[in-house]
Order: C-alpha cells, then sequence, then structure tokens
C-alpha cells in the first residue's frame, strides 16, 4: 500500500522505509518555532535538565525559531519581562532565527516562518502554536504542540511517541468566482467536516484550484485546517511551491517535493467544486457555524479586523484596498488593519495601499496576533459585533465573553465596512 | 467516588478554559487563578477552594479545541480535578497527558452535576444514576508518558540516554 505525505515525511524523519497508519514513531524534527510562548518553552525545558547533570543546551539552535508576534510591544511589565528572559536565553543558546519587535523583519510567525525560508517541503515543523498547521501549505508536515512538549524537541532533537495519522483527501476543481477566496474555500470546509470533523488526521489537498492557487491562498487553507481539528494541512510541494520558495523567500538548497503514492489509502476523499461556492461566513461562537454571508447580511457590526496570520498578506490588503480607495467607512464602525509581516506592511505601503486604507479610516497596526485573541488591542465592548478575517470566534476570543465575532475573507470585510453592516462583496460597487 | 462539579457541552475551546488575556501568565503556579475565567460562580468556587480534588468536570464532545496552550491543561491541573469528556481535542489532550492532567475519554457519558461518579479501569460509573459508560483507552503512543510521570520525566529520561552515550 502506498502512502500519503504525511506518512512519507514522518518515514524519512524516523528513519524508516515506511510507516502505516497507527504506527508509533519519534520523527526528527526540522524547525521548532515557538512566539512568546517562549518563556513557558524555556521554564519546562529548564526543567527537563533538573537533577541530570547536564548543561541545559538546545539540540540544534539553527532549527529553533522564536518569533515575538503575540504581545508586540509588550503591553504589560510581565510580558515584556518574559520577552527579556527569551531574548537572553535566544542569545546564549545562539538561536538566530529570532525575530524581536522591530520593523525591519518578523511579523507574525506563521507568514515569518514561510517569507524567511524556514518552511521546507518534506520537513516536519513543530510550532508551540496551533496554527503552525499553516506551514503545510508548502509541503512540510507541520503541526502545534503544548510547550512542554516543545522543550522536550529542544533538549532531543524529536517529537516523541508521534502516532502516524490518517489523511483526508481533498480535491478542489474549478475556479473561485470574483469576490470569493480560498477563506470562503476553508470556511466551507470547516462547516463540512465540523470543528472536530479532523481530529487526529492530517488534510491533504489537490485538484486543479490548488494547481492555481498561489501560496498565499494554500497558507489560508492549511492554517485553518486546525479549526475542523487537523493535525495539519498540507499542499503536495509543486512548481507554485518551487517558486515560492526560491523568488520570494530567496532559499537557494535542493527541495525534497515528497508527493504522495497514487495507491495511497486515505480516511476519506472529498471533493469539492469551488466555483459553486459563494462568500462564506463563520457566525459566532463557533468555527464550524457556517453560512453564506446572505444568510446574515444586513447584521451591523462594530469592528472590522483584516490581518492576522489567516488574512494578512498583500492580496488581502490589496483587495481590501480596492474597495476602499476614496471611499470612508461608516462613521460607527473602526477597522483595524494587521499586515501579516513587516515586509508585507512596507510593500503595501510602497503600493499605497497603506494610504487607501488610512484615507477610508481604517487604523494600520504593526503585525501581530494581540486582538485576533483578545490579548493585545483591539478588544470589544460589551454587546458590540467584530467581523474579522481572523480564524476564530469563539465565545471571548477577542477579550469579551460579551461579544460576538463573525469570521470571513477580506473581501467580505471590506464590502462591509462602507455600509456598517454585514455585505455580500458581489452586491457592492 | 467524585463529584461532578460541571459540565460543559460540545466544542468548548481553551479561550473558554483559560481566556487569553491571561496568557501572559504562564507557570503553572500561577495559572489555576484564570480557570474558567469567564464563569464567575465556577470560577469564585474554585478560587475559595470549595472544590474537593479530585472533583470531576464533564465534557462534551471536541473538549479543548483551539489555541495550544498549555495554560489550560495546567490551570485545571492547579485544582485537582479530573475532566471526563466525549471527545477531546488533539493537543488539549495531549497537552493533558505531557503535564499529568487526568482526562478520560467517554464517547457515552450522561452525568449531570452534583451525579456520584466511580471510575474504573475500563468504565465510568454514575452511582447516582446507576450507570456504566465504557472508556476508550488512550492512544497507546501516550501510555509511556503517562508511565513516566509526565512529559518533563519522561525526556529527562531520555535525555540522559541521549547525551551520555
Amino acid at each position: 500500500m502506498g502512502m500519503t505525505v504525511a506518512q512519507k515525511i514522518l518515514a524519512r524523519a524516523s528513519g524508516l522505509a515506511a510507516v502505516n497508519v497507527g504506527d508509533v514513531v519519534e520523527p526528527a524534527v526540522d524547525m521548532a518555532m515557538s512566539h512568546e510562548n517562549t518563556a513557558l518553552v524555556i521554564n519546562q525545558f529548564l526543567e527537563v535538565f533538573k537533577g541530570t547533570g547536564l548543561e541545559p543546551r538546545v539540540w540544534d539552535p539553527s532549527k529553533i525559531a522564536v518569533i515575538f508576534d503575540h504581545r508586540v510591544p509588550a503591553e504589560s511589565a510581565k510580558t515584556a519581562t518574559n520577552q527579556k528572559k527569551v531574548r537572553e536565553f535566544a542569545a546564549a543558546q545562539g538561536i538566530g532565527k529570532f525575530h524581536d519587535v522591530r520593523g525591519d523583519s518578523g511579523g507574525i510567525c506563521h507568514q515569518v516562518m514561510a517569507e524567511e525560508g524556514y518552511d521546507r517541503p518534506g520537513a516536519v515543523i513543530v510550532g508551540a502554536d496551533s496554527h503552525t498547521t499553516s506551514h503545510g501549505a508548502l509541503g512540510a508536515l507541520a503541526f502545534g504542540v503544548g510547550a512542554t512538549e516543545m522543550a522536550s524537541v529542544w533538549a532531543l532533537g524529536r517529537a516523541v511517541n508521534i502516532q502516524v495519522p490518517a489523511t483526508i483527501k481533498v480535491v478542489l476543481s474549478g475556479r473561485l468566482n470574483p469576490a470569493v477566496t480560498p477563506k470562503d474555500v476553508i470556511l466551507h470546509l470547516v462547516g463540512l467536516l465540523t470543528a472536530e470533523g479532523g481530529n487526529f488526521k492530517v488534510i491533504e489537498f489537490h485538484g486543479d484550484a490548488i494547481a492555481a492557487m498561489p501560496t498565499s491562498g494554500r497558507l489560508v487553507l492549511c492554517n485553518m485546517s486546525v479549526e475542523a481539528g487537523a493535525t495539519s494541512g498540507i499542499v503536495p510541494a509543486d512548481a507554485e511551491t518551487v517558486r515560492y520558495l526560491r523568488e520570494e523567500a530567496g532559499v537557494t538548497d535542493p527541495l525534497d517535493l515528497v508527493q504522495p503514492d497514487p495507491d495511497a489509502a486515505y480516511d476519506r476523499v472529498i471533493e469539492i467544486d469551488v466555483a459553486t461556492l459563494g462568500p462564506q461566513i463563520a457566525c459566532p461562537h463557533t468555527v464550524d457555524n457556517v453560512k453564506s454571508v446572505g444568510a446574515v447580511a444586513g447584521t451591523k457590526v462594530h469592528q472590522i479586523v483584516i490581518g492576522s496570520c489567516t488574512n494578512g498578506r498583500l492580496d488581502d490588503l490589496e483587495e481590501a484596498a480596492r474597495r476602499l480607495k476614496g471611499r470612508t467607512i461608516a462613521k460607527d464602525v473602526r477597522m483595524l488593519v494587521f499586515p501579516a509581516s513587516w515586509k508585507i506592511y512596507k510593500e503595501a505601503m510602497r503600493r499605497g495601499y497603506i494610504g487607501d486604507l488610512m484615507d477610508a479610516g481604517a487604523v494600520i497596526m504593526n503585525p501581530g496576533c494581540g486582538c485576533c485573541l483578545g490579548i493585545h488591542e483591539g478588544a470589544l465592548g460589551d454587546g458590540e459585533t467584530a467581523l474579522s478575517t481572523t480564524n476564530r470566534n469563539f465565545h471571548g476570543r477577542m477579550g469579551n465573553p460579551n461579544s460576538d465575532v463573525y469570521l470571513c475573507s477580506p473581501a467580505v470585510a471590506a464590502a462591509s465596512a462602507v455600509s456598517g453592516v454585514i455585505t455580500d462583496p458581489r452586491k457592492e460597487n | 467516588m467524585a463529584t461532578v462539579v460541571y459540565k460543559v457541552g460540545d466544542d468548548v475551546s481553551t479561550d473558554t478554559i483559560y481566556p487569553g488575556r491571561f496568557m501572559a501568565t504562564v507557570l503553572p503556579s500561577e495559572t489555576p487563578q484564570f480557570c474558567f475565567a469567564d464563569d464567575k460562580a465556577f470560577n469564585g468556587a474554585l478560587q475559595r477552594q470549595s472544590v474537593a480534588p479530585g472533583s470531576i468536570i464533564v465534557g462534551g464532545q471536541n473538549f479543548g479545541c483551539g489555541s495550544s496552550r498549555e495554560q489550560a491543561a495546567s490551570t485545571i491541573k492547579g485544582h485537582g480535578l479530573v475532566v471526563i469528556a466525549r471527545g477531546f481535542a488533539r493537543i488539549f489532550l495531549q497537552n493533558s497527558i505531557n503535564l499529568g492532567l487526568r482526562t478520560v475519554i467517554c464517547p457515552s457519558i450522561e452525568a449531570e452535576v452534583g451525579d456520584e461518579i466511580a471510575l474504573t479501569p475500563t468504565h465510568v460509573r454514575n452511582v447516582t444514576r446507576n450507570a456504566d459508560f465504557p472508556i476508550v483507552p488512550l492512544p497507546a503512543a501516550r501510555q509511556a508518558i503517562i508511565d513516566a510521570g509526565g512529559l518533563i520525566a519522561y525526556t529527562r529520561t531520555r535525555l540522559v540516554a541521549d547525551r551520555t552515550r
């Protein structure tokens, strides 16, 4: 029996010719990423070494990336002190892939990993963040872990006791309609699978709609695969993967474009003709509560958020700027824009998107996660509703349990900004 | 025997168990104060230490979905509670095993707050309702970590073997 991409990657990383679903393996880790929660990882890492007499050294500093994004710049003395500890640790351990609070590099970890070329097809990537699934967009097997598991990886260089997951094959065919984006595709899929339909499984994406989709869109699909519970989302590496890594990420070393075997066994196969999809929206308070935008059109919103690891890329900002250029965001709506990285921020500035958005009334924030999870700026008031291009709408997600969050594409978000109510972007302009 | 002290539905996220705004607090010694922080009544009871260690939270499907924040496991463990759920999200389950929070997968569990529960190796016994519900064993891959007393102890043993070769 053939192997899926996940099986092939785990077999290679575990030094085995083949693995079966359910096998327990210990893959070598190619890249281990964490953000502010590195403070806890360090704590647990030092615990591991206690009483051993060994000097606490990470297994390979070149395979560790630490990227500040959750609370930048620090919102409190506590965070600033945690960041200071991490900064000192990174220096002491020789961790070069450390992205501090500064405007000439860095941003949201999942974007930085891609654009800095830390992601490789065929790699095993672990991240102390659930949206680590994003990196499957470049053909890696990437999954989220907790801080203690990350500490274990730092110590051993391997992920211990990993059970080889089954894979769901998703075949996307057809062409996206205007105003319909990869975000609508993944919202539709999460609604179809439900919030737990992908639990303990990998989602492998195929089809001509994938072949035609740039890496920016693939990152959206893989990013939100975790919202169906998936361990990882994977787009098998192809010509676009090579183009992105060579031209945008500056990667020069050989790439291992891992493909599934033709006779790989899948848990199930889901086929979606994306040409049949219209704009989608996830309604409060679960990501799988997905409807057509039309079903909730007219709902009053108070805050619109464009950005995050899901939808803060250049094409997202371009979409928003194109719709808002020369127009004015509704008076009683505040719009926050979080570019996914400083590189994107600067390119958006160069192309005039930032100015167009600002002129329409948007507030441009520095790249970061804070608003999405209610920890750093952009909190909602009691009874308020947000329309957001982020990835989660759980109770209290944006910092207030007495508020609602709807999730949508940048097209829907921007189309709704002028009217101040949820608007189908096909009916606007 | 232990008492069910809290019951939640399906898809309870880590944002509910440990709201994001408290994430700057990371140490397991400090996280228990924010356990289910947005439920003032339950959090208050926990803070007053009026909930006996060993008491049970009953969850639905996909308990602990969302963020990988480990605080969601350490905050419950800090109060010595046990979680019996119809199902768990992957990262939360893994974090729980790593930290030694006792989690029981019981897809058919029926229990209400106040019910008395006895745990056997194979079943959740609801003594109040005189009903037994089968337990799904944790993945075999995880048992070694549980047997070692958590991932830190497990990794420590492996580390010493690795680096003293």
